[in-house]
């Protein structure tokens, strides 16, 4: 009964007093999943520490928080237990920002990235400032080059990451049905949204802030990549060659994805400031907080470039955006980016154990007699 | 009780069945007019609640006798209390906390001050009306032994060490008419290894009806399948502390041990009953000799632990009336039970309108009484799941509601 100073051991125990409760169970995924199972093996409780969406529902919710003897707080050690397994995946391990000071390597790596831009730049095209031409600052294809290299590389990063932590804490078949449903959770955020009343995020009473400022900077970075590609496929295919008119599709997609990647990041970062200590530690100097800055950057000069495309700031604007996103990319597969596929592929096993085929295991349910006083 | 199903009931519970299960568990001993209020007025609760910002949780697949039990609160008690607490502060109800209530002025059955210490320091607060919602004296250990005598240390509390009786005993050393018997309460089986006080829901343990109940000797004392778990588990902890040293081990056996909730503590398991009896510390030729006489006296039967089945025991003393299957199949698990005191049923008279009565039958003009303190008024013994969470919101409105009447 007594805490241990191991993540995942304190992981077990805590599932083990939640399991006997059971008065959270509607609040989110994690307490059914919980329930679907009486002894937690350290597979099931990476899995349940990536399905938890730290809202602190439960939390508020529980009669054995510190000071009571129990010291339960599941939301805390559940994140403790997820740093450890973005930290586990990452290829190389000692690459991962997860539970680290991440901001000097971050910072470190954005003045390298946007040197190595200048570099290019100084050796490929030229700072002197031609209009809106942004390939006579750095030719197109050195341009793609650079970034689809860096993109590539990281996604292929990402996606060993991703298959270590399957193979660390979901380990189910890949079926149609899960994957779907666990995709329109992710892109719901069906765990934030407290059956319509939003969750204790950053404080007890309930809010859909949290949910709405990362809906917004989801959707703002999904809209900037779709920009990007309806770009590059102008570009390769119709020899439409940048810059493209203010109402042309990659500039309204890229300035609204902008916009979500402004407000949604700022509001993020805002609700961090106002977390409540009791649920999360959370470090200015931590992983999440350099990923906002870095995304609140990109968007940010992204959206200055636009706005001064015209003018003789461009070329430099342009390397700093062009620097700014290279950083970002090397980033995505060490830092919070990961969260993401981590939390959907605990998705994908939870749905796949509420599928019919997933109940058919030798899952036990336990406590058919409910006795709760 | 609800006329038809309501957003997480699933189906119809009657007043009049409501009324029967309540007179079967207390044996008669209840204020009937009062519980009847209660129970009308329980289907009214769940819209009330829902509109104060109470959450239910959705109706579990699988849960057995939810339509006649109890719809549970999302996030449970504290989060009901954190509810409230938050639309009070929201009406401007000021709560003052770390006070206690240390005397009560009441003159004539009429209210005038309660003397409060606040963090240490003693102020006098005057009111209109008082209502008194402070609980039992379960957490009491020496008001528990005047019944229960040395018993009492071997007690463990479910809930806050707090839960004195302060006011109780204020009101009832004040003038107030008793109601209850003080030995009875909500007290159930629990691990032993709970913590003495505030281990809460966690540390309860519901095979007793799926195997057998011994005491310290090894020895059979009571029917553990008297009747559906529902209206039974609440009775086991005043059995635990009638037995020697206040313990009990309850055991089953790999058939029917994964048909409960789990707990908090894991189970003592082991090969053979020998073994489990040295493990428990309990005399182990003993305890094989009552499981071979016990598994002798099982009558075949059709086992569902859902419902009151047909599996008994012949010609034992106690019989198990119902789930009785022989222990054979090993592993075999044991958890040692100490009485878990929930709360006590003393309190003071109330009227329908929450008001305490007074030991010469009036009532008190601005005394009201709510939740556990007056519980005992419709539990004289015995306990139905659910109905404290019942008898607290039901009276809770209506003590609150004399008292905005008794301040105007």
């Amino acid at each position: 009964m007594r805490p241990s100073n191991l993540p995942i051991e304190e992981g077990q125990r805590l599932l083990r007093l939640c399991n006997a409760c059971r008065y959270c169970e509607g609040f989110c995924a994690v307490f059914p999943a919980m329930e679907r199972r009486s002894v937690f093996t350290a597979a099931d409780v990476n899995y349940l520490a990536n399905l938890c969406h730290n809202c602190g529902e439960c939390y508020y919710a529980c009669p054995y928080t510190p000071p009571h003897e129990y010291a339960l707080n599941l939301p805390k050690v559940l994140a403790e237990i997820r740093m450890e397994t973005y930290a586990r995946s990452a290829v190389p391990r000692s690459f991962s920002l997860a539970g680290r000071n991440s901001a000097r390597a971050v910072s470190a790596l954005v003045v390298v990235a946007i040197g190595l831009i200048v570099c290019i730049v100084a050796a490929f095209g030229g700072f002197a400032s031609r209009g809106a031409d942004f390939y006579a600052v750095i030719p197109h294809e050195v341009m793609a080059i650079t970034l689809g290299l860096a993109f590539v590389l990281a996604v292929i990063l990402m996606m060993v990451a991703f298959s270590r932590f399957w193979r660390d804490g979901i380990g189910v078949p890949i079926e149609a049905g899960p994957l779907i449903t666990a995709l329109g959770d992710t892109l719901r955020l069906t765990n934030l949204d407290g059956h319509g009343a939003g969750c204790p995020y950053p404080q007890a009473r309930l809010s859909q802030m949290r949910r709405w400022f990362h809906h917004a900077t989801f959707y703002g970075f999904l809209l900037c990549f779709a920009s990007t590609c309806v770009a590059a496929s102008y570009h390769f295919w119709l020899g439409w060659r940048a810059p493209y008119p203010y109402l042309s599709a990659p500039v309204v997609l890229g300035t609204l994805g902008g916009v979500g990647l402004l407000a949604g990041p700022a509001g993020l970062l805002w609700l961090r400031r106002k977390r409540d200590p009791a649920l999360d530690d959370l470090n200015p100097r931590d992983f999440g907080e350099s990923f906002i800055v870095l995304l609140l950057l990109a968007s940010f000069t992204g959206l200055l470039l636009l706005a001064l495309r015209e003018t003789g700031a461009m070329s430099w604007l342009l390397t700093v955006h062009l620097g700014v996103v290279l950083a970002l990319f090397a980033s995505l597969p060490y830092g919070k980016f990961m969260h993401g596929k981590f939390r959907f592929a605990a998705l994908v096993r939870n749905s796949f154990e509420q599928s019919r085929r997933g109940r058919q295991l030798p899952v036990e349910r336990h406590g058919t007699t409910v006795i709760r006083s | 009780m609800h006329a038809a199903p309501t957003g997480v009931l699933t189906d119809a519970y009657s007043e009049e069945e409501y009324l029967q299960d309540l007179l079967q568990v207390t044996e008669g001993q209840t204020d009937e007019e009062l519980a009847r209020l209660t129970i009308r007025a329980s289907s009214d609760c769940f819209e009330w609640m829902t509109r104060h910002g109470v959450r239910f949780q959705p109706s579990l697949a699988g849960t057995l006798q939810l339509g006649r039990t109890n719809a549970f609160f999302l996030g449970g008690g504290k989060a009901l209390v954190n509810t409230y607490y938050a639309l009070a502060e929201k009406l401007g109800i000021s709560v003052l906390y770390n006070a206690e209530v240390t005397a009560l002025r009441v003159n004539d059955g009429r209210f005038e001050s309660a003397t409060v210490s606040i963090d240490g320091s003693s102020i006098e607060i005057q009111a209109k009306a008082l209502v008194a919602a402070s609980g039992g004296f379960e957490a009491n250990m020496e008001w528990l032994s005047e019944s229960w005598g040395d018993a009492a240390k071997n007690f463990i509390v479910r809930g806050t060490p707090y839960n004195r009786g302060k006011v109780l005993r204020l009101l009832l050393d004040g003038g107030a008419q008793k109601v209850g018997d003080p030995s009875q309460c909500h007290a159930i089986a629990l691990d032993a290894r709970a913590p003495k006080f505030d281990g809460g829901i966690v540390t309860r343990l519901d095979t007793v009806p799926l195997g057998i109940v011994v005491d310290r000797c090894g020895q059979r004392f009571y029917d553990e399948g008297e009747d559906l778990w529902p209206k039974r588990y609440a009775i086991w902890g005043r059995l635990i502390a009638r037995q020697t040293d206040q313990i009990a081990y309850s055991i089953v056996d790999s058939k029917t041990a994964g048909l409960v909730m789990p707990s908090a503590f894991p189970a003592l398991e082991a090969r053979t009953i020998r073994e489990l009896g040295g493990l428990l510390g309990i005399n182990a030729d003993a305890l094989e000799c009552t499981v071979e006489r016990f598994n002798q006296s099982v009558v075949e039967g059709s086992f569902d632990h859902t419902r009151l089945d047909n599996c008994r025991t012949r010609g034992l003393s106690p019989e198990k009336t119902h789930w009785a299957l022989k222990l054979d199949s090993p592993p075999f698990f044991g958890y040692p039970l100490r009485p878990g005191i929930t709360f006590t049923y003393l309190g003071p008279k109330v009227n329908r309108r929450g008001q305490v009565i007074l030991k010469d039958g009036r009532p008190a003009a601005n005394v009201f009484a709510a939740g556990e303190i007056m519980a005992g008024n419709i539990l004289g013994k015995g306990y139905l799941a659910g109905i404290g969470m019942t008898i607290g919101t039901v009276f809770g409105r209506i003590a609150g509601m004399g008292a905005a009447d008794a301040a105007k």
